[in-house]
């Protein structure tokens, strides 16, 4: 007991030497409506920690997707702008070329971007846009309570696949990210998870890499996160981490996907 | 009798789309009607064979059924206002090819991603064109779950004596609320087709094409003199609307779909106080039943039209009567409904003075 | 006759479920229906309600502005609707969820320890069964039978081993009335 230390109660006098952990001060004070457990949360947090840590909240300017993170702007306490679905790689290559010297990101589903908004999202992938598209791919459409996105998996049961996903009918789930690693004007690709700590800490740093290259004008970036969707996967939040590990990341496998220089 | 089900209006639309023999569904998820596809996607091929895809986004939708269409099978395609939006063009080319097919629009709030409760405002864009061109769609506003059903089989029915593509205009209410519904039998999916679908050409005919490019200006303006004359036609022989009270009516409250619904109300509460009210309720908005308006109108002391919009039917009610009549408008936009004792209210302020 | 109904509370509460169990009886009774959710985001969590309509009648409007009866499973259910009750109305609230009860003079007010039955029942999701069965004891919009017709409609066969206690909830909700 002895080494407990004392907290005091009001917050207003909360020492410094007792603070363990805060929120980046980038994130707005609104409870995230995300079902418990969801990635975007924690995604969210990422990428404003970096805005907050580069100090460039002033400088960046989000585009938010339609899909479950559609109030992203509630939460990111920097400019943003709201696209149709599909279409923030438009809206976010318009966005830079007006003003170059800023930075910019969008951030979508895989319905937003693989779906709907394919070829938004080749289209400025392949003119080397000089921006980062943060993808977060569930394997499902969330926000529209789970159907089949282009991304789910092989036999993977969702509201409009009642039988699962049969590929011969219905395609094989898109590897965005090695799709793009083939354009030549893309820069940077990587595939993160955020399912347990460890990932977490790898996912922040590809994140931070992204907007350095984006602030040496390098090109298109993007850093496709594998998402869990808990609430359409018909799962507890724990049972979709483990999904994540055992199956997911078998299709989508983390890593570098294409780096400045070579692999 | 036919089967009768307590069913969502979304399911019952999804449900009729089987039994009316349809071959082919494209479509793209959006609230509130993405029961439609789940509802097909489990149902439909196991007991049809109907072909159910889940398309990469609307544009591609409405060229699927453009394609489907043009081979002459029932084919039908589900939205809401924003992925409608994003099928004008594909609509306006099928209506330039003359291909039937069926569109439903449950309607949401906009403009633009707006909010996904129930909204009337994409009336205007649904009977005026949407698209470019001098077009019309044959428009169907259904009232209730049953008219989700009825309004399946009789807009396949209009499209296809036609060749003019047919709009079910619902709203959320309509697709996310519960009700008795019947169902017609199944009927068989067809195995011939029309004349001009491209199914291959024949040994001894003319091959088929497909197209509403005209580049000749003289043979594009023959072409919508045609479309013209189809539309004239459909004017003078399909216009449907249903009418309540009118006997003894001073006033008349109208609105089509769910304002419909809150105007027959409004009218028995507005009864309940002795008020003589009628209801005159359009089933088709295109063709727009004028005449009904036109004739009530110097019958009447004023016409009271209850919309969940700004005022968009207002206009074509106001073009039936001219001055013959009063006509007062009782609107919410945004996904905000009407409730009846509001319009009640409205009616007793504009009409009695009473505050 | 005509019952216009609303049924509200918590999502997850089975809200949705029990007017859509009090529409399906209606229609077994070859009653008019309609059963109208709120819908969208809202229900992860958030409030819920359904209005559901029987009527021997033709139904006009699925929205109303006043209800006959409201069943109110929380607080914020009993603060909003309270007084959108038609005058001689009815009122139903489960008494161990809401801390302050109705206070009209001028409609029926049945606050019933729905929760705490359930507890004893160590079922808390026969909850909304328990207060249906307050409503049809009060309302006697339906018969029961007619009710435990509807449940067999409204479970999916996988859960109709369930029916028994969700039978039980629903006499218990009406011995309480
Ligand atoms: C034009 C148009 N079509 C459809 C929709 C409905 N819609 C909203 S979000 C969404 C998909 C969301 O899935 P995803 O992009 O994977 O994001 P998630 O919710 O899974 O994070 C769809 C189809 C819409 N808003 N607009
Ligand atoms: S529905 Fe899925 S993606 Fe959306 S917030 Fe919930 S868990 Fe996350
Ligand atoms: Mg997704």
């Amino acid at each position: 007991m002895s080494n407990l230390v004392e907290v005091p109660v009001n917050p207003e006098v909360v020492q410094d030497q007792f603070v363990v952990y805060k929120k980046p001060k980038t994130l707005t004070d609104k409870p995230l409506h995300y079902c418990p457990g969801c990635a975007h949360g924690v995604v969210h947090k990422l990428l404003m920690e970096v805005v907050d840590e580069m100090d460039i909240q002033d400088k960046i300017i989000g585009v938010a997707p339609v899909g479950c993170s559609v109030f992203a702007y509630d939460y990111m306490n920097i400019d943003m702008q709201e696209a149709a679905h599909g279409r923030a790689c438009a809206v976010g290559t318009a966005i830079k070329r007006m003003m170059p010297d800023k930075f910019v990101f969008t951030y979508q589903g895989d319905g937003d971007l693989a779906a709907i908004g394919i070829a938004e999202t080749i289209h400025a992938a392949n003119r080397g846009e000089n921006m980062l598209v943060v993808f977060i791919n569930n394997a499902v459409y969330g926000m529209t309570s789970g159907q089949m996105a282009p991304t789910t998996l092989p036999d993977m049961v969702t509201t409009t696949t009642p039988f699962g996903r049969d590929v011969k009918t219905m395609g094989y789930p898109l590897r965005m990210s090695e799709l793009l690693a083939q354009l030549p004007a893309t820069y940077y690709i990587t595939r993160q998870s955020v399912h347990n700590a460890v990932s977490v800490r790898k996912a922040k740093k590809a994140l931070r890499q992204a907007l350095e290259y984006q602030k040496e004008g390098k090109g298109f970036c993007m850093v496709e996160f594998v998402g869990n969707c808990p609430s359409n996967w018909r799962m507890t939040p724990l049972e979709s981490q483990k999904f994540v590990e055992e199956k997911m990341t078998q299709y989508y496998v983390v890593g570098d996907v294409k780096v400045p220089g070579g692999k | 009798m036919g089967e009768i089900r307590l069913m969502k209006g979304n399911e019952a639309l999804a449900e009729a789309l089987i039994r009316v023999g349809c071959d082919g569904y494209f479509g793209y998820p959006i609230t509130p009607q993405s029961e439609v596809i789940e509802y097909l996607s489990k149902e439909a091929t196991n007991r049809t064979g109907m072909v159910v895809l889940q398309a990469e986004s609307e544009v591609s939708s409405i060229n699927m059924l453009y394609g489907a269409a043009g081979t002459g099978r029932r084919v039908v395609t589900t939205s809401s206002s924003p992925g409608i939006s994003l099928m004008q063009e594909g609509i306006s080319y099928i209506a330039g090819a003359e291909l039937p097919c069926l569109v439903v629009n449950v309607m949401r709030g906009g403009p633009g991603l707006g909010t996904i409760q129930p909204s009337q405002s994409d009336y205007f864009q649904a009977t005026k064109g949407g698209g470019h061109g001098d077009y019309h769609l044959i428009v169907l506003t259904p009232y209730n779950v049953q008219e989700m059903v009825d309004f399946v089989k009789l807009g396949f029915e209009l499209s296809e004596k036609y060749r003019v593509p047919a709009m079910v205009l619902a709203d959320g209410a309509m697709g996310q609320m519960m009700e008795k519904v019947e169902l017609f039998d199944q009927i068989p999916r067809r195995t011939e087709f029309p004349e001009w679908a491209t199914t291959g050409k024949p040994h001894d005919k003319e091959r088929r094409i497909v197209t509403s490019l005209f580049i000749e200006p003289e043979v594009m303006e023959q072409v919508n003199l045609r479309l013209q004359a189809k539309y004239r036609q459909i004017e003078a022989e399909e216009t449907r609307f249903q009418t309540m009270n009118l006997e003894d009516a001073e006033y008349v409250f109208t609105g089509f779909g769910l304002g419909s619904r809150i105007a027959m109300k409004a009218m028995e509460l507005a009864r309940e106080k002795g008020y003589k009210v009628g209801l005159i309720r359009p089933q088709t908005v295109y063709p727009f039943p004028y005449a009904i308006y036109r004739e009530t109108a110097p019958k009447i002391k004023g016409i009271l039209d209850i919309e969940m919009n700004s005022g968009q039917m207002v206009e074509d009610v106001r073009l039936a009567v001219g001055d013959k009549t009063r006509v007062e408008f009782y609107g919410r936009m945004g996904g905000m409904i009407a409730d009846p004792e509001s319009v009640l209210k409205h009616f007793e302020k504009v009409y009695l003075g009473v505050e | 006759m005509t019952e216009e109904a609303i049924f509200a509370g918590f999502g997850g509460q089975g809200i949705l479920s029990m007017g859509m169990i009090l529409a399906y009886a209606g229609m077994i009774e070859n009653k008019e229906v309609c059963w109208m959710p709120s819908y969208g985001p809202e229900m992860r969590g958030g409030t819920a309600n359904a209005t559901t309509i029987v009527s021997d009648t033709l139904i006009s409007s699925p929205i109303i502005s006043n209800y006959d009866t409201v069943v109110a499973l929380n607080q914020p259910s009993v603060d909003k609707f309270e007084e959108k009750i038609k005058p001689n109305g009815t009122i139903i609230y489960d008494a161990s969820n809401i801390l302050r009860p109705p206070t009209r003079k001028d409609i029926n007010i049945y606050g019933v320890a729905g929760s705490e039955i359930a507890i004893k029942l160590k079922n808390i999701r026969v909850l909304n069964m328990i207060i249906l069965g307050s409503f049809i004891a009060a309302r006697k919009t339906v018969k029961p039978e007619s009710v435990y017709e509807a449940l067999k409609k409204v479970l999916p066969e996988r859960y109709h081993h369930l029916l028994p206690v969700n039978q039980k909830a629903f006499e218990e909700g009406m011995a309480l009335i």
